[in-house]
């Protein structure tokens, strides 16, 4: 039995904006296995990046908050815990890449300084040990040079360097959960190749369970072990990524599929689903995806589904699996 | 295949209600009025404005008249501001002072707004060397203190409240060249402005039809602002005996006429600086609000 | 980094030379005869011929105007009308004092100015924020020569605790000092709020938030250095606002300095003196400016180490 590292039930985080209640996250129900990658798939504005900032504890600064639900780590509830518990876990036991590796550094900090204060902090290590720490960490990620980056600032890095920096940052308190939001999103592709083959191998070699948010079933499929398809602040499919590759449920995620471009196949044109994701004003009272769905019926206009177990650890939230 | 995600070119949505869509009119409104202090500072600034058209004709006493019997008189009932070394009622002279600043203010402002609009849309515009020339004396008169240059301007004018007004014109015009030519800039490149040249419209017609109105929100704050800044510069500048001359019921000169008497006498420099204070800062709240008001980064 | 400092330092030189001929025409743009006028209203019209020729008023502009930066650049600014001494002589007893007014007050404003600014930033929307700023918004407004004779009332004759006025000791200073400073105080906290706000936005904000740091280590570590950046070059142009509030606090207090010069110059048409007291006003905004600039590379590790 996989020991589950993270578990967030029934997650609500709204914003709370001039323009009324924006419901960003919904009731989210997902967990992180020990060890494992997990893959949170959707569109921009299905809630994914959100689900990870309220995780982190990162939405002082916007209006979000989260409203109801839980989120247990280590058997504590992150959502009740003080600022100041919080602060300890963050960095720490969990940490987190962001999509932007060219404005995630600070400008006028030296990269040393950057990944060393965070060692200082969490594991409290002198000056002397950080450095060496730091340096390793360096190395580790693949850094040619280590002891000279060191001393450099972001500004004389490639945007694939700095991603790697950011990993090392992230990683360099042994963090039991990584959370990667899109984090190779802005990257060339032979570069996405090369942090992708990384973070493979870190997870590898260090045992960290992985949360890697993202709009590219391509990464997917070569990353996780699950995947979870949010839709609209929902969760709309969960299971293995065989079980979503090759039998796909919800026909949300069966779209979500067919845009992608498959090698040595020769398509008149990508396939994709009409429409956008709703907007808060307008969601729909039934199923979210209604709207955009080809084979959608009366009852979806009028009532949510539930989850339907498909298979084994597969499930969908879709009246055609009643 | 990163970049590839699954949205397609919206279509409308059918139940997109009426009161949804906001005009720019509408949705400055809608963050003004949100805007406690500054909505306050707006109804001062129409009293403000009431004052100096009526206040000549309702205030209690004469503004010039000497009254020997009743000098340096501290805030009474009668006097509720009290009365200066003439014994002249200092209420009286802030009300019709308010007439003075405002004239000054404003038209100072104005016709800094208008070199200043001229030349920065001629500057955007036209841009190379006429540019050049142009951002290079914005930047001289810059690097001269604002109410230096003032000062300048009148040794050459000669005191008086004209030549205040034209000395404080003089230094908020580079403010505006800079606001106008970077909207112009910004605002030439736009389609609708590429549409006109196309079908052969004059210069001046694109300039002043098409790319004028597109900078009048960045102007407005900027305008308002500059009132409150004209009418501090100028009271300082009669402060120093620079513009309105005694006996004129000018805020800053009443104040300089009651520096001899701070000692036995502080009302009479109390109140009339407290006036230029408040005008000021009302003018300086409203132009905050309009800021935040027609900035479209800000919504929350 | 050598490099900006010599693009910077040549990139004055186009406005040095513009303000020069601005200052130098100063003088033609007095309505009347400036020969006249140097010479007096009683003076008869082979004197004022003579003072022409002395001048060389009848020389071609351009020559006029060589002449006028070759005496400049010998350290010859004319001769006061009021004084018949030397304006450099006359200027040099007052320059000090109106420098180091000018730099206590920037010093004690850009300290509270960042202080209040970034306090009402962190605190966005609370009660730090409303006063910060309302204390701000009021700091603007502020008649400067009021506050001035305000702050003399209540610590001068009220109290006796500090002179109305006068050069001297550093008691002399603070009530100029405060009244000066205020306003660019306001200013600097102002924008400091706004940079500190846009700085809160960024990715690498988050970053460190991410990494667990303390609010405190946050703000000082990461928002400050980069907020300093904009605030320096604000710095630098307040300095300006400050040349310019001189003259009004140096009449309030009696202070012996270039301000209460430039005064008395322009009430006796002094013509050569309010000259020279502008081309130095403006010199030293600008050398100030230039300063600001190169500070600005320093903080800037993208130019600093390029």
């Amino acid at each position: 039995m996989d020991k589950k590292i993270l578990e967030i039930k029934n997650l609500k985080t709204y914003f709370f904006t001039d323009n009324g209640i924006v419901k960003a996250v919904d009731g989210v129900d997902i967990h992180v296995n020990e060890g494992e990658t997990l893959g949170i798939v959707g569109e921009s504005g299905s809630g994914k990046s959100v689900t990870s900032l309220s995780i982190m504890g990162l939405l002082n600064d916007t209006s979000g908050k989260v409203v109801d639900g839980k989120i247990e780590f280590q058997g504590r509830n992150l959502v009740d815990l003080k600022e100041e518990d919080m602060r300890k876990i963050r960095g720490n036991d969990i940490a987190m890449i962001f999509q932007e590796p060219m404005t995630s550094l600070n400008p006028v900090l030296r990269i040393g300084k950057q990944i060393s204060e965070a060692i200082r902090l969490h594991l409290k290590y002198d000056k002397a040990r950080a450095k060496e720490h730091t340096i390793e960490m360096l190395k580790l990620v693949g850094i040619p040079r280590a002891e000279n980056i060191y001393s450099e600032f972001p500004f004389q890095l490639s945007g694939g360097m700095r991603q790697r920096v950011m990993i090392a940052m992230a990683m360099a308190c042994n963090p039991k959960l990584l959370i990667a939001d899109e984090p190779t999103t802005a990257l060339d592709v032979t570069i996405q190749a090369q942090i992708l083959d990384l973070m493979k191998k870190l997870k590898k070699d260090v045992g960290t369970a992985i949360m890697f948010v993202t709009h590219d079933l391509g990464v997917v499929a070569e990353m996780c072990d699950r995947v979870v398809v949010m839709y609209a602040g929902r969760v709309v499919e969960r299971g293995d990524v065989y079980q979503i590759f090759e039998n796909p449920k919800h026909p949300y995620t069966k779209g979500l599929l067919k845009s992608v471009p498959v090698l040595r196949q020769k398509v008149e044109r990508l396939a994709s689903i009409p429409g956008n994701v709703p907007s808060p004003k307008n969601m729909p009272k039934g199923c979210k995806f209604a709207p955009r769905c080809k084979n959608v019926f009366d009852k979806c206009w009028e009532e949510e589904p539930p989850f339907y177990n498909v298979e084994e650890n597969h499930s969908s939230k879709c009246w055609l699996c009643e | 295949m990163s970049q590839r995600t699954v949205r397609e070119v919206a279509k409308p949505n059918e139940n997109e209600k009426m009161e949804d869509i906001r005009t720019p009119f509408s949705e400055f409104w809608r963050k003004f009025k949100k805007q406690k202090t500054a909505i306050v500072a707006a109804l001062f600034i129409c009293l403000f404005f009431i004052t100096a058209i009526i206040g000549p004709y309702i205030v209690p006493y004469d503004v010039a008249e000497p009254d020997y019997d009743h000098i340096l008189e501290g805030p009474s009932s009668k006097h509720w501001f009290g009365t200066d070394a003439y014994g002249r009622d200092i209420f009286s002279r802030v009300i019709v002072g308010a007439r003075i600043s405002l004239a000054v203010g404003l038209s100072s402002v104005l016709v800094g707004a208008i070199l200043g609009s001229i030349l920065g849309l001629i500057s955007g515009y036209y841009g190379g060397w006429i540019d050049n020339v142009i951002m290079r004396i914005a930047d001289v008169l810059f690097a001269f203190p604002g109410i230096i240059l003032a000062i300048g301007i009148i040794a050459i004018l000669g005191p008086g409240l004209y030549n205040v007004v034209f000395a404080v014109a003089i230094f908020s015009t580079p403010m505006f060249a800079r606001i106008v030519r970077g909207s112009t800039l910004a605002i030439k490149e736009t389609v609708y402005v590429e549409a006109a040249k196309s079908i052969g419209t004059k210069d001046k017609r694109i300039m002043f039809k098409h790319i004028l109105p597109g900078t009048f929100s960045g102007i407005i704050v900027y305008f308002t602002m500059r009132i409150g800044t004209s009418i501090l510069t100028a009271s300082s500048l009669s402060f120093l005996g620079m513009g309105a001359q005694p006996p004129t019921p000018e805020w800053g000169a009443m104040l300089s006429s009651g520096r001899d008497y701070l000692g036995v006498a502080s009302h009479i420099t109390f109140f009339p600086g407290m006036a230029i204070f408040v005008t000021v800062l009302a003018f300086n709240l409203l132009g905050d609000g309009l800021r935040d008001a027609l900035d479209p980064k800000i919504d929350n | 980094m050598l490099n900006y400092t010599i693009r910077r330092v040549l990139g004055v030189i186009p406005t040095l030379i513009l303000i020069s001929i601005f200052v130098f025409l100063f003088i033609h743009l007095i309505p009347g005869d400036p020969a006249r006028i140097v010479a007096g209203e009683d003076a008869t019209a082979a004197d004022v011929e003579l003072i022409r020729e002395e001048l060389g008023l009848n020389r071609p502009l351009y020559v006029q105007y060589i002449t006028y930066m070759k005496g400049i650049l010998h350290g010859d600014l004319g001769t006061s009308l009021k004084t018949k001494k030397p304006v450099l002589e006359e200027i040099k007893n007052r320059f000090v004092p109106t420098l180091t007014l000018t730099l206590f007050s920037i010093f004690w404003s850009v300290i509270f100015g960042l202080l209040i600014g970034i306090i009402s930033a962190v605190n966005r929307g609370k009660w730090q924020d409303y006063t910060g700023m309302f204390a701000a918004v009021s700091g603007i407004s502020l008649p400067s020569f009021w506050l001035g004779l305000m702050l003399v009332q209540i610590f001068s004759v009220k109290l006796g605790w500090l002179p109305t006025g006068g050069y001297g000791t550093f008691k002399h200073f603070i009530l100029p000092s405060m009244t000066l400073g205020a306003g660019v105080a306001a200013i600097i906290a102002r924008f400091a709020r706004s940079s500190v706000m846009d700085i809160l936005k960024e990715d690498y904000v988050r970053t460190a938030r991410a990494k667990g740091l303390i609010q405190k280590v946050v703000v000082w570590r990461h928002v400050f250095r980069n907020a300093l950046i904009p605030i320096v070059t604000m710095v630098g142009l307040q300095f300006g606002f400050l040349l310019g509030g001189s003259v009004v606090i140096e009449t309030v207090f009696s202070w012996p300095g270039m301000g209460s010069l430039l005064i008395d110059s322009v009430a006796f048409r002094d013509y050569p003196m309010i000259q020279s007291e502008i081309l130095i006003f403006s010199l030293q905004f600008i050398i100030i400016n230039l300063i600001v600039d190169l500070l600005y590379a320093v903080l800037n590790p993208e130019i600093s180490y390029r």
